[in-house]
């Protein structure tokens, strides 16, 4: 682009065009009262507001299109809450759109840098209050201080320390022991293999010591699903497929990816959906993933029965249940 | 049958489908003709509710399920699925199914309650299956208790059928339906038959009066009134970010574009 | 009258013996503010914030920050005799058993959503109009530490109730925190007290929720708006409006009533929306318990990107010398994001060193006379929809009918195709806009109307449009391709080396623009049509 070429220039600021209401004393005056108005309906908002608050019942219902059955005090106090607030805005825009003044101002700007010499002014400032600490030639300060401030981080951490225990293998273990039997979730009840039908799932957790209450931190490790399937469905190594009983299969309902509980099992195709990132296991290959952000399958649990036919755990799980830490090792 | 799902959403799958359907009722259907005229006596021997329903299932229901419910390749056996799995399929609309290529939904029943339960009883007799129950029968309101059915439904139900009983998206399509028409019978034959992708809950895992807790928790989510204004489908925070783009953004920015602009 | 006069001078004297802000104060109150819909946005977010302050406040009354387990009773009859956290217990109290309490809770939450929903618009209105050009640098920071508080502070306020949808966005949250490398299950085990959920993760997150990140942002908001107010508003480009001034009302009376008013206007939406619409109904979740989980588990839409991401993650996990890193939840979690909020801080300074342009800009840019910051622009927001897409991904598979696998696979290749497919396109339509002021100016606007030449030709008469649209036109700025020193076609090394040559190249690409008319070619073909 050629500098000789001549620009458009700045026709300057529009002439300023009156409103009707500057000049008709009568539109002027349809402007107040619409103003007024506008502030009426908020005070008729905050009589609702009051009104609704002492005379509607709290269980009061009355049925609207869209909202379905609702709640008449909610609903009046909402709405009267709504109308006393926006209203008083509308007035207070329209007051200022139609009868306070409309004229464009202009004021000038200037550049946020100071004036030169204020600037070399500073700037001299700086370098003699820096001078008189002499921080240039006392290295052994500069470098004790240095020291001093990048321990001092150190302290809101230690102080820090005390907010939690240490994780020692708690992540690593859960409730499941030798022996443990499976008990329904809810109801507490032991379960029998003739209790579950081909198809069927059960929502089980351990039976905890006698004593010990059943806590959402061991829920939050211990939690199972049992699904029951017909044997020849499995396609599972020798190892893992006696870990089922009479087709009943096991799993940690933990997540392994973030935690959610998987419980969303398709009688149909035999998998397991975790219904917060969709990971989708398969039963039949000791929840092999098949889908989703889920690296690793869901922990099987070794199953077989007691003495009294009751369904319980072989052994602990074999690994870690949940989502991935650093000290795991598989 | 892993990999046929696989191959369930290749272009050719419903032409193949198709062939092997016809292929198949061909088959059953000469095999069907040529049985022992023994069994046939036998049948016709039961009550004239199971003929019925036999006759009912002949026209309507062998040409997937096999003239005697053995199941064919494209549906499966019915044998030994109760009546209880005939009244909940045949009762929501869900059987006979329309539309092969989706998962069978509930519509308007083709046949009614006599004709479901002909049906049901013919199913029944051929070998023994959950029984089916009546909405009369379950006693829910007497002996349910919500706040324990709401117990149980979140740990046994919540994750297909979502927080509020409204449905929820399955994997490949498949979906877990609402359950806002749901009849405590229907609720309770779900339960113990497990249709479609749904599995049983054995009484024995879940007790029959854990059940009737269940279907009063239901009945309570189908009847929730809207406490705090427009339910927004009760599926939680994705409706609620749109209206707050739509509805919300939207009325302050028009109220923005009101307020800038110049009065005349 | 003279009453009036008295009583103000009578105030304005007060004040003054007191502080000697007279002139200070003179100058301030006609303070000039330039007038324009999105110029409101911010104040939309400022408003809300306020709005939170005084909701949370009444909320703070009755709600009790702990995980100590009660028995609900209640009026909610579903829930009665449950067994739930206090915390949970007394969200429920505030619903039903405090009159307006469940309102004041939608109006807090409605509040939150549209407080980031103004954040995102308002950031998006000054990326894409170049109001963060210098001298404005230090607010695009805190804007950008702003909206990541917002996450933060609107993330910890929807878990303080304990329910079952929040509890799951915890429970995934100290995923995210445990999948850290080296310290991730120790930090976990400092946040929670122990082991996952614990007693004392609500209580803690309340006081960061009430007090720590709500000073923080009144401080940061405090300088964002003295800056705005020292640096005076930016102005849309148009006649009269320039680099050294700024067109608009002056505070007292005019803004003042407008602003004041709006800020009751945003108010009342927001009760509005808090009075007809349900939202975060916690007593249909349920308490919070990590065996139960509900279909279709989703944060709150700001969050829904993050979310999205997470689910079309490829599962990859690494596990060596008996240790593992979890990529899956890293990359999505907290590498992705993490780049994509530094890049979005940097972003003045990557434009200035692209541009080489170190002047102070006080008009904004018609975002088409800019096609690369535009088209950037378009493309990250295309990232974030595609990302926000799969975070509801089961909730639309529903209701439209199509799979969950389905949208995970579209959106896990859509979010690389599409993006610079975004880019392409909307830079494309910026040069098409600016050929198409180019015509408007140099050929004047449509009539419609048809003339027939001496000659028998019909013509379409064009009428030139008025000098203040061709000034508003044609005013901006062309930048120009930088030239890298010493990169000849003689062969001369180019001593800026690579950077310097990525820097040109960038540069060159962000200069692609059609040209300005200019009253010379104007006058040409005025020329050639007489």
């Amino acid at each position: 682009m050629s500098n000789e070429l001549q620009k458009f220039t700045d026709p300057g600021l529009p002439a300023h065009v009156h409103r009707k209401a500057d000049s008709d004393p009568k539109a002027a005056k349809a402007a107040e009262k619409q103003v007024a108005i506008l502030f009426l309906l908020s005070a008729i908002g905050t009589v609702m507001l009051i009104g609704s608050y002492i005379f509607v019942k709290s269980n009061k219902f009355i049925y609207l299109p869209i909202l379905g059955d609702t709640n008449l005090q909610q609903l009046l106090l909402g709405v009267g809450m709504a109308m006393s607030l926006f209203f008083i805005g509308m007035g207070a825009v329209h007051w200022a759109k139609t009868l306070m003044s409309d004229t464009e101002v202009i004021a000038q700007r200037h550049e946020m840098r100071s004036e030169p010499e204020d600037r070399t002014d500073f700037v001299e400032t700086v370098k003699e209050q820096a001078a008189l600490a002499n921080l240039g030639r006392r290295t052994l300060i500069k470098r004790s201080l240095g020291l001093s401030l990048g321990l001092i981080g150190l302290s809101p951490l230690i102080l820090l320390r005390d907010l939690g225990p240490l994780p020692k293998n708690q992540l690593a273990t859960t409730d499941w022991a030798k022996g443990t039997r499976l008990l329904t979730d809810p109801g507490d009840r032991p379960i029998k293999p003739s209790d579950l039908e081909v198809g069927s799932v059960a929502q089980v957790l351990p039976a905890l010591p006698t004593g010990t209450e059943r806590t959402l931190e061991n829920i939050g490790k211990d939690a199972v699903l049992l699904i029951r399937l017909r044997p020849e469905d499995f396609q599972l190594s020798p190892e893992r497929l006696s870990w089922t009983h009479e087709g009943i299969i096991a799993f940690s309902k933990i997540c392994s990816h973030m935690g959610c509980a998987v419980a969303l099992y398709e009688q149909q195709t035999k998998h397991l959906l975790c219904p917060c990132h969709q990971s989708t296991f398969d039963v039949t290959r000791a929840a092999k993933v098949i889908f989703g952000p889920a690296a690793r399958p869901l922990p099987q649990l070794a199953i077989t029965v007691d003495a009294e036919g009751y369904l319980v755990a072989q052994q602990p799980f074999t690994e870690p249940v949940g989502p991935s830490f650093w000290e795991r090792s598989s | 049958m892993k990999r046929l799902s696989r191959y369930r959403r290749h272009k050719f799958a419903g032409p193949a489908v198709l062939l092997a359907a016809l292929f198949t009722i061909g088959t059953t259907f000469s095999i069907a003709t040529a049985l022992p005229s023994q069994q046939r006596m036998e049948v016709s021997a039961q009550t004239t509710m199971v003929e019925e329903g036999k006759q009912i299932f002949a026209r309507g229901c062998s040409s997937c399920h096999g003239l005697n419910a053995e199941g064919g390749a494209i549906a499966p056996s019915l044998i030994g699925v109760g009546a209880a799995s005939v009244d909940f399929q045949v009762g929501t609309g869900r059987m006979p199914m329309a539309d092969m290529s989706q998962q069978a939904m509930r519509k308007k029943p083709v046949y009614n309650e006599q004709e479901t339960a002909a049906l049901a009883a013919y199913v029944a007799s051929l070998a023994p299956g959950p029984a089916s129950v009546t909405n009369a029968s379950l006693t829910w309101e007497r002996d349910g208790n919500v706040a324990q059915g709401g117990e149980l439904f979140r740990t046994n139900c919540a994750m297909c059928h979502n927080f509020a009983a409204q449905g929820g998206a399955l994997s490949n399509g498949k979906y877990a339906p609402t359950l806002m028409d749901a009849q405590p019978k229907q609720i309770y034959e779900a339960m113990i038959t497990g249709p479609q992708s749904m599995p049983k809950f054995s009484n024995n895992t879940i007790t029959p009066a854990e059940k009737l807790s269940i279907i009063k928790w239901i009945k309570a989510a189908q009847n929730e009134p809207s406490l705090g204004g427009a339910s927004l489908g009760r599926v939680g925070p994705v409706t609620e970010g749109l209206l707050v783009w739509t509805l919300g953004l939207g009325l302050l920015i028009g109220v923005a574009v009101w307020l800038a602009a110049k009065a005349r | 009258m003279s009453a009036k006069n008295r009583i103000a001078s009578g105030v304005a004297g007060y004040v003054d013996d007191r502080t000697g802000a007279a002139k200070w104060l003179k100058k301030n109150l006609t303070k000039v503010f330039p007038d324009h819909w999105s110029f409101m946005l911010g104040e939309i977010a400022l408003y809300s914030f306020i709005i939170l302050l005084l909701s949370g406040t009444f909320l703070t009354f009755w709600f009790d920050p702990s995980q100590r387990e009660v028995i609900y009773n209640g009026s909610y009859a579903p829930l009665s005799h449950v067994t739930m956290s206090a915390s949970y217990a007394s969200t429920l109290h505030i619903s039903f058993d405090v009159r307006g309490g469940l309102l004041m809770r939608q109006i807090h939450h409605w509040a939150a959503l549209i407080f980031m929903a103004a954040i995102v618009a308002h950031l998006l209105r000054v990326f894409f109009t170049g109001a963060f050009r210098k001298p404005r640098e230090f607010n695009w920071l805190i804007g950008v530490g702003l909206v990541t508080l917002g996450i933060v502070e609107g993330f910890l306020g929807y878990s303080l109730p304990d329910d079952l949808l929040s509890g799951t966005g915890i429970r995934i949250a100290e995923a995210i925190l445990q999948a850290i490398p080296v310290v991730g299950s120790y930090l976990s085990f400092f946040a929670f007290g122990g082991a996952f959920p614990g007693h004392v993760f609500i209580p803690r997150i309340y006081t960061v929720h009430v007090l720590l990140l709500p000073g923080i942002f009144l401080a940061l908001i405090t300088i964002h708006l003295m800056l705005v107010w020292y640096q005076k508003h930016t102005q849309y480009p148009g006649p009269g409006r320039t680099e050294q001034n700024v067109v608009g009302y002056p505070l007292m009376p005019v803004y003042m009533a407008k602003a004041g008013g709006f800020f009751f206007i945003v108010f009342g939406v927001t009760a509005f929306l808090g009075g007809v619409a349900s939202i975060n109904p916690i007593w249909l979740y349920g308490p919070y318990t990590p065996g139960q989980i509900s279909a279709g588990s989703q944060p709150d839409w700001y969050m829904g990107w993050l979310d999205g991401l997470v689910r079309m993650s490829p599962p990859i996990e690494t596990h060596a010398f008996g240790h593992t890193i979890s990529w899956n939840i890293l990359l999505p979690g907290l590498i992705l994001p993490g780049i994509l909020f530094t890049g979005m801080a940097l972003y003045p300074f990557i434009e200035s060193w692209i541009t080489g342009d170190k002047r102070e800009h006080h008009l904004l840019d018609r975002p088409r006379n800019v096609p690369n910051r535009t088209a950037l622009g378009a493309m990250s927001l295309t990232f974030m929809m595609i990302s926000l897409i799969n975070g509801g991904n089961d909730i639309i598979a529903t209701h439209f009918h199509l799979t969950i696998n389905g949208i995970m696979w579209f959106t896990r290749i859509g979010l690389i195709v599409v993006p610079p497919i975004a880019f392409v396109i909307t830079k494309r339509i910026c040069l098409s806009l600016q050929r198409a002021d180019r015509e408007l100016v140099l050929h004047g606007k449509e009539t419609g109307r048809l003339v027939m030449l001496p000659h028998g030709e019909f013509v379409e008469v064009h009428e030139p449009i008025s000098a203040q649209k061709a000034w508003t036109l044609t005013q901006h700025l062309q930048p120009e391709a930088l030239m890298v020193e010493g990169a000849d076609e003689n062969g001369v090394r180019n001593p800026a080396g690579l950077k310097g040559k990525i820097r040109a190249r960038i540069s060159k690409a962000n200069a692609e623009q059609v040209a300005a008319p200019t009253l010379t070619e104007f006058k040409e073909l005025e020329g050639g049509h007489h």
